[in-house]
């Protein structure tokens, strides 16, 4: 397990490296992601080990959210003085933003299957 | 008993071991509910446990820097599991290549429905323009959003509590929306939760299932570079930073 934690570090490293230096508009950790993909597709497949490893991260990866959410604590006051566009927009935008995307692809992605 | 709650506070306030001990209690404790709930929007653990420590901490005159100071331990770990949607991602080669141009377009209209419903939903409430510019990127990874909006005139950190709350909306909610869409595809249901509500959406799609996650984590690292090419521009056509 401890090699592909290292693994997943020295990815996100990298990421971030890259990112930085090449004045990317996202964040290191997405990068890394984008490497670790490039490097799976060039070896042709996933090492148990590391299925393992990233299977154990990404089971918790809601847990891992929580301490940057509490943080909404830290803004309460910007927040209220905001209320009512924030409340508008927020959950009709974002359900909107999720329905459109799902059938969007949905409808796609049948056309696609037909065609094979 | 107060007293004594006050002598042993300062030592055990500034260990990350109350905070992390907390944050794992009440998780499982939301999980829990959530699954007792059949997983009912309401009981999202994510939504669940963020209330109940806030909460908390509000009530005991506890600042988030000091929560945060141990927590962070598990902030940290986000990164190393973002590197690791790969591994799910490379196990959906076969539909990635097959519907490649599919989920292009369809991250495009969603990434396009994200920013403008925000844009619009703002101008209907008369907002004023600087809180309208923070909640357009609301759909994008936090690091993203918050760049974008110091770029095309918003307030970061408005951005960076927007973003989570979105995120927890599209998490909870989201479902609820896909269900009344009929939307089944699982691959349809992660680039959806992915697209509008990043991370935390693209926790609640691994939970649902592992294609979706995988669809959701490539849709969230997609619709981050998107909004990031997109907006600035759309912003400017629009003409919003001139009312600035």
């Amino acid at each position: 397990m401890l090699p592909y934690i290292t693994l997943l570090l020295l990815c996100q490293l990298a990421g971030e490296i890259i990112t930085r230096l090449a004045g990317l508009p996202i964040p290191g950790p997405v990068a890394g992601m984008v490497l670790l993909f490039l490097g799976l597709v060039v070896r042709g497949r996933v090492p148990p080990e590391l299925e393992k490893t990233s299977q154990g991260l990404l089971r918790y990866l809601a847990l891992l959210f929580v301490p940057a959410g509490v943080g909404v604590i830290a803004y309460l006051d910007l927040l209220s003085h905001a209320l009512l566009p924030v409340a508008a927009a927020v959950l009709p935008g974002t359900l909107l933003t999720v329905a459109v995307t799902g059938l969007v692809m949905q409808r796609l992605g049948r056309a696609a299957g037909e065609k094979r | 008993m107060e007293a004594r709650l006050a002598a042993l506070a300062p030592g055990l306030l500034h260990t990350p071991l109350l905070w992390l001990t907390l944050t794992l209690l009440v998780f499982q404790g939301a999980e829990a509910l959530f699954r007792r709930s059949g997983a009912h929007p309401l009981s999202n653990p994510v939504l669940l446990s963020v209330a109940a420590i806030s909460a908390l901490l509000l009530a005991c005159h506890i600042e988030y820097q000091v929560y945060f100071s141990g927590a962070r331990f598990l902030h940290f770990l986000l990164g190393p599991a973002t590197v690791a949607l790969a591994v799910p991602l490379y196990r959906q080669m076969e539909i990635i290549r097959k519907s490649f141009a599919a989920i292009m377009v369809s991250l495009l209209a969603g990434s396009l429905t994200g920013m403008g419903s925000a844009l619009a939903l703002g101008w209907l409430c008369r907002a004023d323009p600087r809180i309208i510019l923070s909640m357009a990127p609301k759909s994008v990874t936090t690091p993203i959003a918050m760049g974008i909006a110091g770029e095309i005139g918003g307030l970061p950190s408005l951005t960076a509590v927007i973003v989570i709350v979105t995120g927890i909306s599209g998490a909870a909610f989201g479902g609820w929306a896909l269900d009344r869409a009929r939307v089944k595809d699982p691959v349809a249901r992660g680039l959806a939760y992915g697209t509008a509500s990043h991370g935390i959406g693209t926790a609640r799609a691994m939970h649902a299932s592992p294609v979706s996650g995988a669809f959701a984590g490539l849709a969230m690292g997609l619709n981050g570079l998107a909004t990031a090419l997109i907006l600035p521009a759309l912003v400017s056509l629009l003409h919003i930073g001139a009312l600035k």
